[in-house]
């Protein structure tokens, strides 16, 4: 690696570093700078740098990474049940556990690729919800959920407890509101910088070789399955690692987030910002739990006000054209746009930032008749 | 015996609606090489066919309710009864039936703009790709129809004909006691009617004859001068035609709901990989293998002996057909098998 991309790899984590830990300050504008969605923005934020490395690097979609991520969620709250209500064991028991089963699914389902490999993950993914909700429910609770409760054991801070439950926390320190946003903020960076540095790995150049041309690089003498398997157990233990910091900021653990839904929504937040590059998933996460957060709780007379400074009439017929997509609709407005970036911009929000870029480019030295350049910087630009 | 016959029968009804799914997908995949995940949105708008048109049909006006005469009371009837009294009762009581005739021609233009207006654009788009945007699609028709219909279920009549239990017993000359209602054995003979009738259209017309030959070898039937292109469209709005009856004829079965789609889409493609990705006798008979195999297992003998099977025995029949045999039960040699 030469030392001008070190260095712009210094810079972009310089900068992305900045911009996490400022995050309540620069999203106050839009309303969107409260603890609870910050948290979640982080969290969702490294299930998709997670996700992204196995299907943005090898091209294999899996279509049940929300197995892990249920995963991680009951192994953090067993662990605040059976444990301590520090969060330090709960993640590490979630991510390991997480990334034992992601050993064990991607053993068997990477046998196969294409959609094949997409059924079989979605096959394992539905299997591990339909268990959680019915055989498994001495350890998951079924359909109520895994819930702390005042009798559990405890054994290492069983003294502490009061009156009520106790809540999760880092030596003292409280997992709710900023703090619990911050300790999810730290653990963003790291899976961050981790993701950096496999991307410009020898190990990530082999999983982009993979995706370009399988069937070529096994005839170049590499056994392509084991990197693989790695990079799907590394993303399997991001997810796992969301997974326990669910629990962590909202000790509880319910079946649904193992469904195939949830599978399409890390999917869905990985293509949104950009497949395949380092800040587009964090991108797409971000948006897609802004807009589930902000537009869901949008409705008609929220929408009269933004409106009000219209026409009477224009007023009505934009709050009536709007409604159908803000509110309970707001999967109407994910849908479309999702349809939309499939269509139009396949490498996601970040190819659209590339394309204006070099559009802007372009622009700028005309007098040069430098065109052919422009879709050249366009690749390069991108993560 | 009794019992495992019975068990045979309440698999049917729902390997058929999986049949008649897989069957659609098979033949969106088998013709135009598009992985739909919208399939199961056309499932779910045909039995919103029927949704609609028994609310077409119970458009109703106030009336006097002459049966209370304290007071001035009134009640909805609706307009058929108004105007043809028990005859327009009876309609009412149709509705399902009837709403095929609505579902055809709607789902025929469903199938035709989506086929034309999007998935046109994605021939050339990898797999993934496909899936992507029509997974999208899906979203969108979702809730569309939650705009209009709302959230929650919505039972649909079986007429009075046929509604009670068919003893099926006696017919095969097995015990009394053996019933399993007639609406269930309809929409067996149904799907089995519609599967017959599609590869009748595909064997026995010279229209089916071509198009296979396109599904064998594209380029050589366009070199012939065949726009295969529109006859393929016209076999993707077949499918959606044959997702939407599916649709209408289950609601009996199972209220309509906006994302009972999805719930089907997801089996129905583990059946088409079991099946044998582009087989179509693969997929109908995967459909059926499949929803016989649940429902045995979801007998209380073997469900004490491995607990919880009922619940994944689909998943891992697929796990084990991926694993040992990629090509599926019936799918041809060379196709999607890496």
């Amino acid at each position: 690696m030469s030392i001008q991309s070190a260095r712009k790899d210094l810079i972009l984590m310089v900068v992305f570093i900045a911009a996490v830990l400022t995050m309540p300050i620069w999203l106050a504008p839009v309303g969107a700078s409260y603890p609870d969605l910050l948290q979640k923005f982080a969290i969702f934020g490294i299930f998709a740098i997670g996700f992204n490395i196995l299907f943005g690097l090898t091209g294999y979609l899996s279509f049940g990474h929300a197995a892990f991520l249920g995963v991680g969620s009951y192994a953090a709250v067993w662990s605040f049940k059976l444990l301590t209500m520090n969060v330090i064991p709960a993640i590490i028991f979630g991510t390991v556990l997480a990334g034992i089963f992601a050993v064990l699914i991607g053993f068997v389902s990477l046998r196969r690729s294409g959609i094949y490999f997409s059924i079989l993950t979605l096959a394992f993914a539905q299997m591990s919800y339909n268990m959680a909700y019915s055989v498994l429910t001495p350890v998951t609770n079924g359909e109520t959920g895994l819930q702390l409760e005042q009798s559990d054991p405890r054994i290492f801070d069983a003294a502490a407890t009061g009156s009520g439950l106790p809540s999760t926390e880092l030596f003292g320190m409280k997992m709710s509101g900023y703090p619990g946003f911050y300790f999810c903020a730290v653990l963003l960076i790291l899976a961050f910088f981790v993701s950096l540095r496999i991307f410009r790995s020898p190990f990530g150049m082999k999983l982009a070789a993979i995706k370009s041309n399988q069937v070529r690089m096994s005839y170049t003498g590499f056994n392509t399955r084991p990197y693989l398997l790695v990079a799907f157990v590394i993303s399997g233990m991001y997810a796992g690692l969301a997974g326990s910091l669910l629990a962590a900021t909202d000790p509880l653990a319910g079946a649904e987030r193992m469904q195939w839904t949830a599978s399409g929504e890390v999917v869905l937040m990985t293509i949104l910002g950009g497949l395949g590059t380092l800040i587009g998933p964090l991108l797409g996460a971000g948006l897609i739990k802004y807009f589930e957060n902000i537009f869901s709780a949008y409705n008609e007379q929220v929408l009269h006000e933004i409106f009000s400074f219209l026409p009477q009439f224009m007023e009505n017929f934009m709050v009536f054209i709007v409604n159908p997509f803000v509110g309970e609709g707001w999967h109407l407005t994910l849908g479309a746009l999702f349809m939309i970036i499939v269509i139009f911009l396949p490498g996601g929000i970040m190819e659209g930032f590339a394309k204006i870029a070099a559009w802007f480019k372009k622009r700028g030295n005309k007098s040069d008749d430098d065109d052919a350049a422009a879709p050249a910087k366009a690749q390069t630009s991108e993560g | 015996m009794d019992a495992i016959f019975i068990q045979i029968l309440n698999g049917l009804d729902k390997g058929a609606a999986y049949a008649l799914i897989a069957l659609g997908l098979t033949l969106a995949f088998g013709t135009l090489g598009i992985v739909n995940f919208a399939h199961g949105a056309l499932f779910m708008l045909g039995a919103f066919c029927a949704v609609s048109m028994q609310k077409l049909l119970t458009i109703s006006n106030k009336v006097r309710d002459t049966s209370i005469t304290f007071f001035e009371a009134y009640k909805e009837v609706p307009y058929l009864e108004l105007w043809w009294g028990d005859f327009g009762t009876t309609i009412i009581e149709w509705s399902v039936p009837i709403s095929i005739l609505m579902a055809i021609p709607v789902m025929i233009l469903v199938g035709i703009a989506m086929e034309r207006g999007l998935i046109r654009h994605f021939y050339k788009r990898t797999h993934a790709e496909q899936i992507l945007v029509t997974f999208g699609l899906a979203i969108v028709i979702q809730e569309v129809v939650k705009h209009f219909f709302g959230a929650n279920p919505m039972p649909q009549e079986i007429p009075g004909f046929v509604s009670g239990s068919a003893p099926v017993g006696t017919f095969f000359g097995l015990s009394d006691a053996l019933v399993y209602p007639w609406w269930r054995l309809i929409y067996f003979l149904f799907a089995a009617s519609i599967i017959g009738g599609v590869f009748m259209f595909l064997q026995y017309t010279t229209y089916g004859m071509v198009v296979r030959a396109g599904m064998a070898d594209r380029d050589t039937v366009g070199l012939l001068g065949i726009n295969i292109q529109r006859r393929f469209t016209i076999v993707f709005a077949l499918a959606a035609v044959v997702a939407g009856l599916a649709g209408v004829m289950y609601t009996p079965i199972l209220p309509p709901d906006y994302h009972m789609g999805m719930e089907f889409l997801v089996l129905s493609f583990v059946v088409v990989v079991v099946g044998g990705m582009g087989s179509l006798p693969g997929a109908v008979a995967a459909g059926f293998l499949l929803g016989i195999l649940e429902s045995f297992s979801s007998m209380n003998e073997i469900k004490s002996l491995l607990p919880g099977i009922d619940q994944i025995i689909i998943y891992l029949i697929a796990v084990v057909i991926i694993l040992v045999r990629p090509r599926g039960l019936m799918g041809r040699k060379g196709v999607m098998e890496s």
